[in-house]
């Protein structure tokens, strides 16, 4: 103040250097142009857990589609009833199941059942969700209200109970029965997310703009309302791809997942329920790998959300 | 130069005590993933017992965080970083949470800018002002009660009584922001920081709200600390002014001294821009080489562009080119219940515009105004009536035909933000009409963008760019110059300058005005700022309630208002009465 | 309010027959003899076979079978048990227990959840708050079944401070440990939930105008920032009643309790499929009418939605 001469409401003029008058609203050119997607991509991986899960989500779906890579020791073969619940020894580090068989090699094994569910559920899901979601709030009307009423018939049957029904009729279960009948009851779940995000997104001005400008209906819902509104379903979509995971486990657990036969954490888990006492790793191993790969799919989730969000983005 | 004294104007504070409220120096900043950036650089301002200052500035220019900071209300990460905020004396910057919290309410209110977001929406009206007087210990119990409908009466709500359980979502936003001016007048502060208290208001609601203010303010001897983006409502306000700019203060001292005699470019700027009741149509001076011409020269585009553009050559000028007969829209609501009710947005419209002019829509919320757009791009449908394009009924448009009427009425609307798709590069959004309707070849049409881009003065490169990464005024550009892509006749500008900051808002208008005289355009300005009507209009409709209750020539509308709404609307605008240095 | 609650029960209706019709034909429609289907691997005695059939009507068609299912629901006949109890009787005594065992979940995981939740909101990205967030996901991504084993391991072996296995009646003192595993997984969604909504609900306009009108902090966070926060929390609960019917299979199932959950576990892994569709079906039917509770408790958190149309 004292450098600055000051007089209480005189009129008072800054100093023409200290705050030279720009141009109006000139483009500032010496930033980088990027578009949201770039932009998210760019926030997401500043983040550790990012590249935390992306590398076990990496390493995950390398074992699920090449387990041989990682085990030389049979998962179901030459299981010696002499070796039942035993601890860890040369060439099998974890021990062994009640049956004698190696835990390691069952666990490397079983990860391609409990993945191949959560994947196909996913897919089919997010695939269901996000063309019945859209074409009912785009388009609205009768179709909608169908829709609608049909995805809260649906959503009143929880997922798992709905599918611990269905599984317990269904004469033959493989993991693609599994993914299908989780996603029979998780569907709506997606649709309404999309139909919402597809309702604002369709109220926007620039839907209005592309209107007016003699673009056609559907090429608006592909071009511009779907990219708007599929942000919400990308987050819900990873996060859900963990929690089929889970419920493939728990209908396992129960004995109505995947038949014995196949090998998959759920099934491992509860086998070995009964040995807890006396083993616990035989339950404690599958169950962390079955929960470590969850947990990647949750922090990716998470990620993702803070990097599509546009309120994050805007405090960027 | 003509200086109107106005009851704001006069003194009524003696400069010789000390000072009810002094900045020092002020600094704030937000520390942010790339460091601290400041927001506030150094600001200085005094303000007397009884005095009103108005801080004016832009977005972005630092005043509202001025004012935050003063009772420490400043959002997320920001922070005092230097300087003194010295009030009767004490340095508020230096009390701790528990004894700003004795300040808050009680000795400085505090009534913010939007009302909508600014009650919680889960209690009710009462509850929050009540709660507001027994925080402060204006009176307890029963007492309070009272209180409460005292202080929501004496902010205009005569019925506060009856409607003390009603919920925000139940009061309109005039009523609302008088209940957040009741609850920051409630304890009789000494000092009430109001922050844009009615930009999200119509001006006639502006003006009531900000007199009635005015007359309570004066009556308890409240100063009062005015942020505000309008330099014409400054002026008419407070007696004290402070321009800031980029977190700078670039003026301050007397409000008829600095409009009269701005000596900052920055403030000249702002005075010159500052539309009010003494402005003229803006006249195109500047004329470039014919864009017609340079069209002609790329190669036949087109041929239909080719021949609408000799056609607008003979067309005779005085030709009706959009005829609106009696147009009614109705809307049918459902109630509660199995009830419907009918509203009508728009009642019996009839205007016509000619060739080459522009014609004005002008009325406040729910006036139609934007309806009547609507029908006419054919975004809605029409209930009774017709509209008339070119000789063609609009409304029976279809197919090639309505392709056709598509390119040649073309929109730009009122949110800068909303109007472009966030996923969509500059480039492909004002490429986008031209791919809809096929229109040359991927390379022709990268060079209409560029021809496009350079028409509405925005550099080359900007096609890369993504809408997040520009100003509103720069987005609106865009806008404008997706609509011009297809070279149509008319252009619909629903509120298209009204989101921008002034100066940005000229730069706009001047930009309309020049590309009109161009390229021969006519435009339908729908805006509920009649000052802005003045700058760019040939012809203004008033609408009221669905209805027009007065069309005439925009000179004979503000030299001689028939009708009183009219005459309401004109004495609303802000600042209406200052003739500005210029 | 009257209106609401009106409109939400007519809502209701369809969503009621709709679900049990789906299950009902999801298990009677499926290719193949649905009584093979219901009993697996084990084929059971003609005489069963031939109860079954009056039982579910099933030499009658299919929408006969449903109506006749649905008017015996009214009638207050759920449906009979593999071994021939009416489910019914089993419910009564069996209901009171899951729902002692769900209402200590349900107050464990709200209270410790926004608890949890607002403290981390409230200090967002200190330890506490990063501590939250990790134990929440972890608590999400490990299943029900695991903790449950585990806790009655450490808890209830191990240590000893609890029964492992939770007697006849079901005394309170003996839930405890079973409704902290049923309500793991809810807590931690409870608590990112809350915390979201906190750290949204701070930044709000409404709360820096009631900090700004001379409120203490305690006041603005429990009556602006707690009770805006605690909308979305109770609509979550809704959903949430699904989660903790399936975790009520599992926990009870672990715990060998006598309720709801632990008799559809019991019918499940012993391939008792009438028994299944009987109680799952009233399941669906609790789901249903708890979810349109929580709706009018959210009309009664959200004046705006009270007043809607």
């Amino acid at each position: 103040m004292q450098n600055k001469n000051y007089t209480p409401q005189g009129h008072y003029v800054a100093p023409l250097e200290e705050t030279p008058v720009a141009a109006i609203d000139k483009l500032d050119e010496s930033q980088k142009a990027r578009s949201t997607w770039a932009d998210a991509w760019d926030a997401m991986r500043r983040r550790p857990t990012f590249w935390i899960s992306a590398v076990l989500i990496l390493l995950i779906v390398v074992v699920a589609v090449f387990p041989a890579l990682f085990t030389s020791v049979s998962p179901d073969k030459n299981c010696l009833l002499a070796n039942s619940n035993g601890g860890s020894e040369a060439g099998h580090p974890l021990g062994f199941t009640r049956q004698g068989c190696d835990v390691y090699a069952r666990l490397i094994f079983g990860t391609q059942a409990s993945v191949t569910v959560g994947l196909l559920a996913t897919l089919l899901v997010t695939l269901v969700g996000i063309v019945i979601g859209a074409l009912a709030g785009y388009y609205g009307g009768i179709l909608d209200t169908l829709v609608s009423r049909l995805g809260d018939i649906f959503f009143a049957i929880p997922t798992v109970l709905g599918a611990i029904v269905l599984m317990s009729v269904l004469p033959n279960r493989t993991p693609i029965t599994v993914a299908l009948v989780l996603s029979i009851f998780a569907w709506p779940q997606i649709a309404r997310i999309m139909r919402g995000a597809v309702l604002s997104a369709k109220n926007s001005d620039y839907v209005m703009a592309s209107i007016a400008l003699g673009v056609s209906r559907f090429k608006i819902l592909v071009r511009h309302v779907v990219p708007n509104a599929i942000a919400p379903v990308i987050v819900i979509a990873t996060v859900s791809l963990g929690t089929f995971i889970v419920a493939e486990s728990t209908l396992s657990f129960l004995g109505i997942g995947l038949p014995p036969s196949v090998m998959s954490w759920g099934n491992d888990i509860g086998q070995a329920r009964t040995s807890i006492r006396t083993s616990p790793q035989t339950l404690l191993y599958p169950a962390a790998a079955l929960s470590i790969t969850v947990l990647s799919f949750l922090m990716l989730g998470d990620v993702v959300r803070d990097a599509l969000d546009p309120k994050a983005r805007a405090r960027r | 130069m003509s200086l109107p004294v106005t009851d704001a104007a006069t003194s009524r504070y003696d400069s010789s005590h000390e000072p009810l409220l002094q900045i020092r120096d002020l600094e704030v900043g937000f520390q942010t993933q790339r460091g601290l950036v400041p927001a506030v650089r150094g600001v200085d301002l005094t303000l007397y017992a009884g005095q009103t200052l108005a801080i004016v500035g832009e977005s972005g220019s630092g005043k509202s965080t001025t004012a935050q900071s003063i009772i420490d209300l400043l959002p997320g990460t920001g922070k005092v970083t230097a300087g003194q905020i010295l009030f009767e004396g004490r340095d508020l910057t230096t009390l701790s949470a528990r004894e700003i919290q004795e300040v808050r309410g009680n000795l400085i209110g505090y009534v913010p800018q939007d009302p909508m977001s600014n009650l919680n929406p889960v209690w009710s009206i009462g509850f929050q002002v009540e709660e507001a007087i027994k925080a402060n210990n204006i009176a307890q119990g029963k007492e309070a009660r009272l209180r409460t409908i005292q202080v929501l009466q004496e902010a205009g709500l005569s019925d506060a009584g009856d409607r003390l359980k009603q919920f925000p979502h139940q009061f309109s936003g005039g009523m609302r922001q008088r209940v957040l001016i009741g609850i920051g007048l409630s304890s009789r502060p000494k000092l009430l920081i109001a922050d844009e208290p009615t930009s999200a208001l119509d001006v006639t609601v502006q003006r009531q709200i900000l007199d009635h203010l005015g007359t309570l303010t004066r009556d308890y001897g409240t100063s009062v600390l005015f942020i505000t983006h309008d330099l014409g409502l400054a002026a008419e306000r407070a007696e004290q002014l402070v321009v800031m700019y980029k977190g700078k203060v670039v003026e301050s001292g007397p409000s008829q001294q600095i409009l009269a005699n701005p000596q900052h470019p920055y403030t000249q700027r702002l005075v010159a821009a500052a539309p009010s009741l003494a402005s003229r149509r803006i006249q195109a001076v500047k004329t470039h080489d014919s864009v017609e011409g340079e069209i002609f020269a790329q190669g036949a585009i087109d041929n239909t562009l080719l021949e609408r553009a000799a056609e607008r050559e003979n067309a005779a000028p005085a030709k009706d080119l959009i005829s609106v007969r009696n147009v009614s829209k109705v809307y049918r609501i459902r109630k509660q219940g199995f009830r419907t009710d009918e509203l009508k947005a728009v009642n019996d419209v009839s205007f016509s515009v000619q060739k080459g002019t522009t014609t004005a829509l002008v009325g406040e919320s729910g006036s139609g105004k934007s309806t009547v757009a609507k029908l006419l791009l054919k975004l809605e449908s029409i209930t009774s009536g017709d509209i008339e394009f070119d000789g063609h009924d609009v409304s029976a448009l279809k197919g090639a035909e309505l392709l056709k009427f598509r390119r040649r009425v073309q929109p730009v609307f009122q949110d800068p933000y909303g109007s472009l798709d966030p996923q969509y590069s500059v480039g492909n959004t004002i490429a986008e009409p031209l791919l809809a309707h096929k229109v040359g070849t991927a390379r022709e049409r990268q060079m209409r963008v560029l021809e496009l881009l350079d028409q509405v003065s925005l550099p080359a490169s900007t096609r890369y760019r993504y809408p997040s990464e520009l100003s509103g005024g720069q987005r609106q550009r865009i806008a404008i110059a997706r609509a011009l892509a297809l070279k149509p006749d008319v252009l619909v500008l629903d509120e298209a300058v009204s989101a921008l900051d002034v100066l940005v808002q000229g730069q706009i208008l001047n930009l309309l005005t020049e590309l009109q005289t161009e390229l021969g355009l006519t435009y339908l300005f729908i805006t509920h700022d009649l000052a802005v009507v003045r700058l760019v209009a040939d012809n203004v409709c008033v609408m009221r309630k669905g209805q027009i209750i007065e069309s005439a020539t925009t000179d004979e509308v503000f030299d001689n208002p028939r009708e009183t709404y009219t005459q309401d609307l004109l004495a609303a605008i802000p600042g209406g009465n200052f003739e500005f240095g210029r | 309010m009257l209106w609401y609650t009106g409109k939400r029960i007519l809502q209701m209706i369809p969503v009621f027959f709709g679900a049990t019709f789906l299950i009902y034909f999801m298990v009677f429609s499926l290719p193949g003899d649905p009584i093979a289907a219901l009993f697996g691997d084990r084929p059971p005695a003609p005489s069963v076979i031939a109860q079954i059939r009056a039982e579910y009507n099933l030499d009658k068609p299919f929408i006969v079978q449903y109506f006749l299912y649905i008017g015996g629901l009214f009638q207050g006949d759920l449906g009979t048990t593999y071994s021939g109890r009416p489910v019914a009787d089993v419910m009564a005594s069996a209901f009171p227990i899951t729902a002692r065992l769900a209402l200590l979940a349900l107050v464990f995981e709200a209270f410790a959840g926004v608890l949890v939740g607002l403290i981390a909101g409230l200090r967002k990205g200190k330890w506490f708050d990063a501590t939250a967030l990790v134990v929440s996901l972890l608590l999400i991504s490990v299943p029900t079944f695991v903790v449950g084993f585990v806790l009655q391991y450490v808890f209830g072996i191990q240590l000893g401070w609890f029964r492992p296995t939770v007697s006849g009646d079901a005394p309170w003192g003996e839930l405890v440990l079973p409704a902290i595993v049923l309500a793991s997984v809810s807590f931690a969604y409870i608590v990112r939930l809350t915390r979201a909504s906190v750290a949204d609900n701070l930044n709000a306009d409404f709360v820096r105008t009631a900090t700004a009108k001379g409120l203490s902090r305690r006041r603005v966070v429990t009556v602006h920032v707690l009770r805006n926060s605690l909308v979305p929390v109770v609509t979550y609960l809704g959903v949430d009643l699904g989660a903790l019917m399936v975790g009520a299979i599992v926990t009870e199932g672990i715990f060998n309790i006598n309720g709801v959950g632990g008799t559809v576990y019991r019918a499940v892994t012993l391939g008792e499929g009438p028994t299944v569709v009987s109680f799952i079906a009233v399941m669906v039917i609790i789901f249903v009418v708890a979810n349109l509770l929580v709706d009018l408790l959210y009309a009664a958190l959200d004046p705006r939605i009270r007043y809607a149309k």
